[in-house]
């Protein structure tokens, strides 16, 4: 919302600066977004007067003037038609900028004649576009500064214009009457009245109006007049200058006389041309196919419901939103059919929202207008009509009644203590109320007809708050629980936390990367289907909901790949997709690393990443997270992992608590990752919570009686799991065997093709007597026994 | 018996090496050395003789054996130094590699920000991500109507045919999460919760996915008084700056009455911000008293609980503390973004320790 000061001081007797209230609106909660001060670019520009002017010796249509300045007489070298002796003029010196040209002057030399500065045309600075000649004033005096004389005599041109944002709320203050009233009740000036007197028509509305029974909810009254024999055109001066001032192109009287009342009173009017309406107007719902050509230029198909005003010949107007072409005014227009009603905010947003139209008019009937002016928005409008483009008024004709706006809260006077910690004496409070327009009847306060947002008591306290200024607020601490506080973190948000700080530990970057991404690749990780697809995405490259944190990551190592990154470890936690209903997400941690472990170093340590890189991390996240540690190792993962190249960390074939392993070389060929890339993902929610949250722990058991170690290879089938053998080992006497661990595996070679042996440490630890060598040669064959039985493998001779 | 002393005492003095002191320990006090040799003769003394002769050859083969003893850490020494001359390495070399970890810039301050409000007893509580419009307007008394639904650039959830519900959101702010926890739980309560929330909106200081953290507090006598109190408290303890001031500016959230737009004091000087000083003023949150209908919506009765909430921009305060300039980067994962300004592992924000080192 734009209004220039001067707009604002036709409603506000004040004499605070600008800076003072642009202070005060952006505190009363409506805030300054923006002040232009036309001024600012011609503070330097003082009046002169030229005494003398003679023809420049080498040009023709060249004058050498002397001029008359507050530093003495000066030599300006002159092409204006204009420019004599006797005429005061506007004078840029050297040095100053001039912003019509863009340039910042200096002593000129203008064949062969210097020429100390310049005296200015309308456009040079930028005030119009009359170039014809240099500004010769009316009036002032030598050395009077350019901006007095025009804040004394023209004062539209160094009018300032302020900009506010308006919050849903506050209707009224789209009006800039009800930004007058807010800087009243603040005390910064006193209303002005402008009212105007009804004006009696002098023949009966040749058109007339009816509300169709069902259309009064969305339209609930109507009021119209003629008014015959007007003379359209161009807008006077002032108004054009006002609405200029604002960003409005002025149009025609007419129609200027609309936009006028839509920002001085947040009053939205509509004029037809009242020769091109066939017979009567008619407010009705829409029933759905109509077309209505609108003013914006575009046509328009009206659904069921939609308020429209038609004639004998179909619709005409939108209600509340836009008028027709068909019947819209024009520089010609004698007989004109004004229009005030009032339409109701939600249909109005509805229509607004299916139809896509953003108009002043919308914009302004779907947050609200005040009923009670509409009878007198058509009188204001109508004087004003009069008074400028002449002709006669009809009566006013109405249809439908006033709504039902009034209603009335309970002044509680120790709510504003209690609500908002501000002590406000009682007299205060009514007084404010009063201003801002509330009538008090006892404790009852009556809600002015411009305030439909005030809907309760709380409302009211806000008003007092906010008018009395919320910068006065003291704090006040906020009593506490006694004692130490309580942990205030759940066990999952305990174990996120526990997981990205291990993660990172281990070497990761911390990623955040978008929920969403494209359906091509959320396609490669068994997403992209229509429940996680957006309705209005930003992109297609953002258009569907993750369904795994891994793509973000691969996009995130190609985007790093190209900008020459080679070796990457990056991470993120975070929330997946698997549907598009609330709740349908789950919390994963997933972890990639691409190229090698490190740079090539002096030590030869570098090499490629492999699955075992990321089964380390994924097992060490889990032990963070407090994962046991007795686990299965199960493949048949889904497909974006290498077929035989992963493993999913579970308890139970159904409780998955991770997966590591090779990215599917596709995927990456896919996402245009250069490999080698592994990773892991992890479900923290499937890890199981202790039991019972004891923190003793079990007694420590120390043996002192000597441990034995005892190694053995195997040979087995090359696609025999380590584990299964380790386990086989382990059954073989759980009480005396302590650890069981692969040493070594060799493949093929003298093996034969599809074999491979593993070799196998296994610590025992006896309890009771120290072991003897026939004990260990018992639990040595038994240990040999179970392998072979599980594995079918032999021992390596 | 001087002789044999001083013979071998020279002897062994002059050895050179580890296997020639063996050739005279073996010659001098060996089982069939010089001196066992000498104790044999004892034997063949008179007692008196034995008396002298006795203790002076124990005391002999003793200094001998000492002396052997003295020679050959000697010489182990001599052996060490020698070998530790020629070993030798190039401590300038660069260290095997280890790789540095980071922690992202919005998972550090959101722990910062709860371990401040924890301490004011404030729980962490969540809430989905993609929600009902339900829960994302109607419920914060943003009815279908309502100009700044379409203010808010929401996102919405594809509708398959035949499914006539309203279609989800994404939800445009964490207020949702207080309908969810007071229906849950209902009053009084203090609850924090940060997360993802979404606008439709890209450009130089909007990115389409951000993060938000809501606070709530629901009691019987809670005023605006005690919000400023808090968020005043809580901007000095985050930015680390004592006494930080807050401007409460009059504003308007559907969801809040009276509600205050917060302003944190701030300067600028020679283009750089520094929070809790001189005269200016940065917006920083939206906040404000619970309104009454968010309250019934959430099945708390207003009548007798109140309470207040408020908004504010994680990426927001991450960028203002850590002097982050672009938000876009902070979702583009480049390395040297997140090596630049991501954290230590290890960096656990606390209020004992410090938030920031």
């Amino acid at each position: 919302m734009k209004f220039t000061l001067s707009w604002l001081k036709s409603h506000l007797d004040t004499s605070a600066t600008v800076e003072e209230i642009t202070d005060a609106l952006t505190d009363l909660g409506l805030e300054v977004e923006g002040v232009e001060n036309p001024a600012d670019a011609l503070r330097t520009f003082t009046l002169a007067k030229v005494t003398h002017a003679e023809q420049h010796p080498d040009a023709d249509r060249l004058r050498v003037c002397t001029v008359a300045t507050n530093e003495g007489d000066k030599q300006i070298v002159c092409g204006a038609p204009n420019a004599r002796e006797g005429i005061t003029v506007v004078l840029c010196k050297p040095g100053d900028y001039v912003p019509g040209i863009d340039t910042t002057l200096s002593v000129g030399n203008i064949r062969g004649v210097e020429s100390h500065g310049m005296m200015a045309s309308m456009r040079e600075l930028q005030l119009g576009e009359d170039h014809d000649g240099i500004i010769e004033l009316p009036s002032g005096e030598v050395g009077e500064l350019f901006v007095d004389w025009l804040a004394a005599n023209d004062p539209a041109r160094v009018d300032p214009v302020i900009e506010i944002a308006i919050t849903p709320n506050r209707p009224d203050a789209l009006g800039v009457r009800g930004i007058a009233r807010d800087l009243a009740a603040r005390g910064l000036g006193k209303m002005k009245p402008r009212d105007c007197d009804g004006i009696e028509g002098e023949f009966a509305s040749p058109i007339t109006v009816s509300i169709d029974e069902d259309a009064r909810e969305g339209c609930p009254v109507f009021f119209g007049r003629m008014i015959r024999g007007v003379k359209n055109g161009p807008s006077p001066e002032w108004l054009q200058d006002l609405l200029r001032a604002i960003g409005l192109r002025p149009i025609s009287f007419l129609v200027d006389v609309t936009n006028f009342f839509t920002y001085d009173r947040n009053r939205p009017l509509h004029v037809f041309d009242a020769d091109k309406v066939s017979g009567n107007l008619r407010v009705h719902l829409a029933a759905g196919g109509e077309e209505l050509a609108a003013l914006d230029d575009k046509t328009y198909r009206l659904e069921p419901g939609m308020v429209v005003i038609s004639d004998d010949a179909g619709a005409q107007s939108l209600g509340g939103i836009m008028g027709g072409a068909q019947t819209g005014v024009t520089e010609d227009t004698v007989n004109v059919f004004l229009e005030a009603a009032y339409f109701d905010p939600v249909r109005t947003a509805y229509t607004g929202r299916a139809l896509k139209i953003n108009s002043d008019a919308r914009y302004r009937f779907e947050r609200g207008i005040d009923p009670e002016w509409t009878p007198e928005g058509i009188e204001h409008a109508t004087r004003m009509i009069l008074d400028h483009a002449g002709g006669e008024a009809s009566k006013v004709v109405v249809a439908g009644h006033m709504p039902d706006w009034k209603r009335a809260f309970k002044l509680d006077p120790a709510r504003v203590r209690s609500l908002v910690g501000m002590d406000i004496p009682e007299s205060e409070q009514r007084q404010t109320l009063t201003a801002l327009g509330f009538r008090l009847e006892g404790n009852m306060a009556h809600v002015p007809s411009w305030r439909p947002d005030v809907m309760g008591e709380a409302d009211l306290v806000e008003e007092v708050a906010r008018i009395a200024s919320l910068t006065k607020l003291q704090g006040k601490p906020l009593p506490r629980v006694p004692g130490v506080p309580k942990p205030v973190l759940s066990p999952m948000q305990k174990r996120e936390q526990a997981a990205r700080r291990t993660t990172a530990a281990l070497g990761y970057n911390e990623c955040v990367t978008y929920s969403f991404i494209d359906a091509k690749t959320a396609a490669l990780f068994a997403g992209g289907d229509d429940a996680t697809m957006l309705a209005n995405p930003i992109s297609s490259e953002l258009s569907h909901m993750r369904p795994a944190l891994l793509p973000g990551l691969l996009q995130a190592a190609a985007r790093n790949q190209a900008r020459g990154q080679a070796d990457l470890a990056l991470f993120e936690v975070g929330a997946a997709f698997h549907g598009g209903e609330p709740g349908e997400q789950h919390m994963l941690v997933s972890g990639l690393l691409v190229g090698r472990t490190g740079p090539k170093d002096v030590h030869g340590a570098s090499r490629p990443v492999d699955l075992y890189d990321a089964k380390a991390d994924a097992e060490a996240v889990l032990t963070a997270m407090g994962a046991p540690a007795k686990v299965q190792i199960l493949r048949g993962a889904s497909d974006w992992w290498h077929p035989g190249r992963h493993g999913k960390i579970c308890l139970g074939p159904k409780k998955v608590m991770g997966i590591f392993g090779e990215i599917h070389p596709r995927v990456l060929r896919e996402m245009d990752v250069k490999g080698p890339a592994v990773g892991f993902t992890l479900w923290p929610a499937e890890i199981p919570l202790p039991r019972k949250q004891v923190s003793t722990r079990a007694a420590l058991v120390l043996n002192d009686l000597q441990s034995v170690e005892r190694d053995f290879a195997f040979v087995v089938d090359a696609e025999v799991d380590a584990l299964a053998l380790v386990n086989a080992a382990a059954g073989a006497d759980k009480a005396l065997i302590q650890d069981v661990r692969v040493f070594d595996q060799f493949i093929g070679g003298s093996l034969g093709e599809g074999k491979k042996s593993l070799a196998i440490t296994v610590r025992l630890q006896p309890s009771g007597a120290t072991l003897k060598e026939k004990d260990i040669e018992a639990v040595s064959a038994k240990i040999v026994e179970k392998v072979t039985k599980a594995t079918g493998g032999s021992l390596r001779g | 018996m001087d002789d044999l002393k001083s013979k071998y005492l020279n002897l062994i003095a002059d050895a050179g090496d580890e296997s020639s002191l063996e050739e005279i320990r073996l010659t001098a006090v060996g089982k069939k050395g010089e001196v066992a040799l000498k104790m044999r003769e004892l034997g063949k003394m008179t007692p008196e003789e034995r008396q002298v002769a006795g203790p002076a050859l124990n005391a002999l083969k003793d200094e001998i054996n000492a002396a052997l003893a003295a020679k050959k850490a000697a010489l182990g020494d001599a052996a060490l130094d020698e070998r530790l001359r020629a070993e030798w390495l190039d401590v300038t070399l660069p260290a095997r590699g280890v790789r540095q970890g980071t922690i992202h810039p919005i998972s550090q301050v959101t722990e910062e920000v709860t371990a401040i409000l924890a301490e004011m007893g404030f729980s962490v509580a969540e809430g989905p991500q993609i929600d009902t419009d339900w829960y994302n307007f109607d419920a914060l008394n943003i009815p279908g109507h309502h100009p700044a639904r379409a203010e808010m650039d929401t996102f919405y959830m594809h509708r398959a045919e035949g499914d006539e519900r309203p279609p989800h959101v994404l939800r445009t702010h964490t207020s949702p999460v207080q309908i969810r926890h007071m229906e849950k739980y209902g009053a009084p309560c203090r609850i924090i919760a940060p997360g993802r929330v979404y606008r439709a909106d890209y450009d130089q200081t909007h990115t389409p996915m951000f993060h938000q953290v809501e606070g709530l507090a629901i009691d019987k006598d809670i005023s605006m008084a005690n919000l400023k109190w808090v968020l005043e408290e809580f901007f000095s303890a985050f930015f680390e700056v004592d006494g930080i001031k807050t401007r409460f500016r009059a504003s308007h959230f559907p969801f809040t009455e009276p509600s205050a737009e917060v302003d944190i004091q701030c300067s600028w000087e020679d283009g750089q911000l520094k929070i809790g000083q001189g005269d200016g003023w940065l917006e920083v949150l939206g906040s404000g008293m619970v309104h009454p209908k968010v309250l019934t919506a959430a099945g708390v009765d207003p009548a007798e609980w109140q309470g207040f909430a408020f908004g504010m921009g994680i990426d927001r305060i991450a960028m203002l503390k850590y002097g982050i300039p672009d938000l876009r980067a902070f979702f583009d994962s480049d390395l040297r973004w997140l090596r630049h300004y991501g954290f230590a592992s290890l960096d656990v924000p606390t209020l004992r320790g410090g938030l920031s080192r």
